[in-house]
């Protein structure tokens, strides 16, 4: 390891922290908590004074790649540009610093925001109203999928036990369709990389509670049949869901409710810019039709123009009920809200224009050396996969992955979608300026050069961190998840 | 303003290399049909200055405790949060990189959440725990999954002194994955031993309680436990982290899965989120746990650094199999989390956990002098939380409060209809003898 674990950097009687003075009685601790209940052994936290901590993940943050270290095409998963106004908006007093049971009457700024971010994604999603409740984009589809669930349940309709993904789909999917209780039926994609609508008609059925989907898909694609896909799986009964991860490709250009789809949920930590955290928090707004507004998580939120009052509507009998304690991630949401402000409709239209401007221009520079799979124009991103000669020199999308480490760029995604042998699914989005796009292309068609005059410097990258390639089968195999003390 | 770099002459450059003479070639593929022809209706764009005034003043319109003094808890908790903390989130290198899952380039992050799991360990006494999950109610919904699934046994007993919200939620998901609830009821601010013995039976695969419980009261774990364990049913207790700094760590106690709302590590109020959820379990149950997990692993050369490890339970490899749909979870707010439990260390977390009693202790003493104010429950041992039983509605008491600067408990009665005129009063290190003494003042009237 490179730099210890705090816990290895401990020296005991150390400290970092100063707390109030306790100014009240001190009384027998053995009075105030039940003898046998009372804890016996300390915790085996650091001992370390405050320069230890600020040095010691000071040095982990440097260990670190995120998008402002450099490129970061990380397909399906949007890392733009996050812009630092979100980043002091969330860290005002009035909002990080506000209880959420402090009453409605204290909370008229919070209110206001979720209310009216409510109202700007239903516009960007076509959609009739948005709950914030859901943390990220897979509690969004849990959250989308059970108000379906509701929905059918509501009417009678017991019999809807298949959720339809197509084999292109996140792997979120079919795990949501689980958690739901239901059955996913998995539908082959046709040659184009689009749904397959006679592979459709042949599951759909009045078995069938909803169609799951990403549009433009995961293979870039826009599905240009929606609306017979919509016509398909409405007239059978079932409900039309939207995977939004893929929502920065299409803003102000076309919306999900217009396509015909029910239920949408985003994720603000990709389109709007939120960031993602190192993996989270993220925040997953779910959007419904009209018609599915009822079955909503509570509370929503409303307002009375008679008295200018924002107010939480708990009373609400056909709800899926809660999802999550409180109101969602509302600190994410505030960064989401500022973005939306910041850019406009204008903007946001811009920001979809030029991520599929950078994505096509990134495809049709790399094609001489890559192969593309599906190549017509694509949206927001696009897959490539090593060419055959590459290939036949044993090398596979994971070593030209690991070589891109060593030419400074985060590697794009891999191995997925499932249904491309060896893809690599890159997203270059639109805060990237030309000079990185053709940089990044000069780095891949070195590395495909590379890869055919010397192939063991792929399967050896990278060599430029200080920590190579993990065997990560044997990690598996004998899990270490803990440091324990010497005792 | 837009954040994007193009100049015109690049789109145009841009644009040739495609073949192409205007970006609307590259929306053909959208059928006309479902192309929005009209511009989104949204406010127009600002400037940095003027936004930053905009949404400064929206958030002048809420309360916040900078400004007042608050005894208001319930699942959401003011502790004092080092300066460190900020300056270290900020580090962008960790907030604006996603899921580690390139190793060699995210042993930063990585690393903080094997030290996360490991702070959740020796918290809570047991030998695993996840990278997080989103707060303290979906970790317990998925803990009731992981029980279920691993009992297979589908009814699950919760106790009715659990956060109401965090009910709700399981409830939520109980009903997707077809898992039946059942609440066993209080008695005196406890979980009622005797009504959850009753309730309790070969067909029960999970018993939940909470503990320090919603009101504040200290649970008799050890028996509940005991109960379970007649019936072969796992344990899940949800528990505040701070009270582990001087209350028996669960593991100790022969609970199976220990779950809890890390707000309190040093994550801001942010009106109920981004909070951050944990779960940790025994080893022998590891491959049910939802979510990321890190472990250690060797590289090529012989080093050791992190992966994320045992994926194979995860959505992305098992699909429809896998123990949990989570993906993103709360991974910036354990990394918190991590700075606040290494900021505080095994003294500070005491120190806290204590200063907690004593304060709660003497408001207890305090208010309980006020005429027409009592104690509920008062033979309760209680942590950080205690329950107070007024004349007055509780609304008419907190308006006079916060025309005094104070925000005062909360209504239980908007819970529980039998504790009407009950307020729940938090009271945690940062609150003062004065802010304790001028609560009782003004709650007896004292302009």
């Amino acid at each position: 390891m490179k730099e210890k674990l705090i816990f290895d950097l401990s020296t005991p009687g150390r400290k970092a922290y100063s707390l109030p003075e306790l100014d009240v009685p001190q009384v027998d601790l053995a009075s105030l908590v039940p003898r046998d209940i009372v804890r016996q052994e300390e915790p085996e936290l650091p001992e370390v004074s405050e320069v230890d901590v600020v040095r010691h993940f000071t040095r982990l943050s440097q260990m670190n790649y995120g998008v402002d270290t450099g490129f970061y095409p990380l397909g399906s998963c949007t890392m733009k540009y996050n812009p630092k106004i979100n980043e002091d908006m969330a860290r005002l007093p009035g909002f990080a610093l506000a209880h959420p049971y402090q009453g409605e009457e204290l909370s008229q700024g919070a209110l206001k925001l979720i209310y009216d971010l409510d109202k700007y994604l239903s516009e960007i999603a076509g959609m009739e109203r948005i709950t914030l409740q859901p943390a990220a984009g897979a509690h969004g589809e849990l959250t989308g999928i059970l108000i379906i669930k509701a929905y059918h349940e509501y009417r009678g309709d017991f019999k809807r036990k298949k959720v339809i993904v197509p084999d292109s789909a996140h792997g979120t999917n079919p795990a949501t369709a689980s958690l739901c209780g239901y059955d996913t039926i998995e539908i082959k994609s046709n040659s184009r990389g689009l749904v397959d609508l006679d592979e459709l008609k042949k599951v759909v059925g009045e078995d069938t509670a909803a169609l799951m989907l990403t549009n433009p898909n995961t293979l870039g694609l826009f599905e240009e049949e929606i609306l017979k896909i919509a016509d398909i799986v409405h007239e059978a009964g079932g409900l039309l869901y939207y995977d939004g991860a893929n929502m920065n490709a299409i803003m102000g250009y076309a919306r999900p409710g217009d396509m015909g789809f029910d239920v949408i949920h985003f994720n603000l930590h990709k389109t709007f810019s939120t960031p993602h955290g190192g993996g989270g928090p993220g925040s997953g707004p779910v959007g419904v039709k009209n018609f599915l507004v009822p079955f909503l998580p509570r509370p929503t939120v409303e307002y009375d123009p008679r008295r200018e009052h924002y107010y939480f509507d708990y009373d609400r009998p056909q709800s899926i009920g809660k999802v999550k304690a409180f109101y969602g991630n509302f600190g994410v949401a505030i960064k989401a809200y500022t973005y939306i402000l910041a850019l406009g409709g204008k903007g946001l239209k811009e920001a979809s224009e030029l991520a599929v401007l950078n994505a096509n221009y990134l495809k049709e520079q790399l094609k001489e050396n890559y192969q593309v799979p599906l190549d017509r124009v694509c949206k927001h991103e696009f897959i490539i996969t090593p060419e055959k000669k590459v290939k036949e020199k044993g090398i596979h999308t994971l070593d030209i992955a690991k070589r891109l480490i060593d030419y400074g760029f985060h590697p794009p995604t891999i191995y997925f979608p499932l249904i491309v042998e060896e893809a690599m699914m890159i997203e270059p989005t639109e805060t990237e300026n030309k000079e990185t796009l053709d940089a990044f292309v000069q780095a891949l068609i070195k590395i495909s050069q590379e890869a055919l005059e010397n192939p063991e410097l792929l399967h050896n990258a990278p060599h430029s961190t200080y920590v190579s390639r993990f065997n990560e089968a044997e990690a598996a195999r004998k899990p270490i998840l803990r440091w324990k003390p010497n005792k | 303003m837009n954040f994007v770099p193009h100049t015109d002459s690049e789109r145009k450059d841009m644009l040739a290399k495609i073949g192409i003479s205007s970006t609307e070639e590259l929306f053909k593929d959208i059928p006309n049909r479902v192309r929005l022809e009209r511009e989104l209706d949204l406010p127009p764009g600002l400037d940095e200055f003027s936004l930053r005034k905009e949404v400064t003043s929206l958030s002048q319109e809420n309360a916040h405790i900078d400004e007042y003094v608050s005894f208001l808890g319930a699942g959401a908790y003011e502790h004092f949060r080092p300066a460190v903390i900020d300056h270290l989130l900020l580090r962008s290198e960790f907030y604006t990189a996603y899921t580690p899952y390139q190793p060699e380039i995210s042993q930063g992050t990585l690393q903080a959440i094997f030290e996360f799991q490991t702070g959740i360990c020796e918290l809570t006494g047991m030998d695993v725990a996840n990278a997080s999950m989103y707060d303290g109610a979906s970790a317990m919904a998925e803990a009731i999954i992981m029980a279920t699934t691993q009992t297979r046994k589908n009814k699950v007993l919760i106790s009715s002194t659990v956060h109401p919200e965090y009910r709700e939620v399981v409830k939520t998901y109980a009903w997707g994955r077809g898992i039946e609830i059942l609440e066993s009821p209080y008695k005196e601010g406890l979980t009622d031993l005797e009504s959850l013995a009753t309730n309790l039976s070969e067909n029960i695969g999970a018993v939940v309680i909470q503990n320090p419980n919603f009101f504040g009261g200290i649970e008799d774990v050890k028996k509940i436990v005991e109960l379970a364990q007649g019936y072969k049913a796992m344990v899940i207790v949800c528990v505040d982290p701070i009270s582990l700094g001087v209350l028996e760590a669960p593991g100790k106690l022969g609970v199976d899965i220990v779950i809890g709302e890390g707000q309190s590590l040093g994550i801001p109020l942010s009106f109920g989120g981004p909070y951050l959820g944990f779960i940790a379990t025994k080893e022998k149950y590891v491959r049910r746990l939802p979510g990321r997990i890190v472990g250690i692993a060797r590289d090529r050369r012989g080093n050791e650094g992190f992966v994320l490890t045992l994926q194979a339970r995860e959505q992305h490899i098992r699909r429809e199999k896998a123990s949990s749909n989570i993906c993103s979870n709360q991974a910036l707010c354990a990394l918190a989390a991590t700075i606040y439990l290494s900021t505080l260390g095994k003294k500070g977390i005491k120190e806290v956990a204590e200063q907690c009693l004593y304060k709660t202790h003497y408001a207890k003493g305090v208010l309980g002098e006020i005429p027409g104010v009592e104690i509920a429950f008062p033979a309760n041992k209680t942590f950080k939380e205690f329950v107070v039983k007024s004349k007055e509605k509780i609304n008419t008491i907190n308006k006079r409060l916060f025309k005094a600067g104070i925000i005062g408990g909360l209504d239980l009665g908007k819970f529980y209809k039998e504790l009407e005129n009950h307020m729940l009063i938090c009271v945690t290190e940062t609150r003062s003898k004065r802010e304790i003494d001028l609560l009782k003042r003004v709650w007896e009237g004292e302009k």
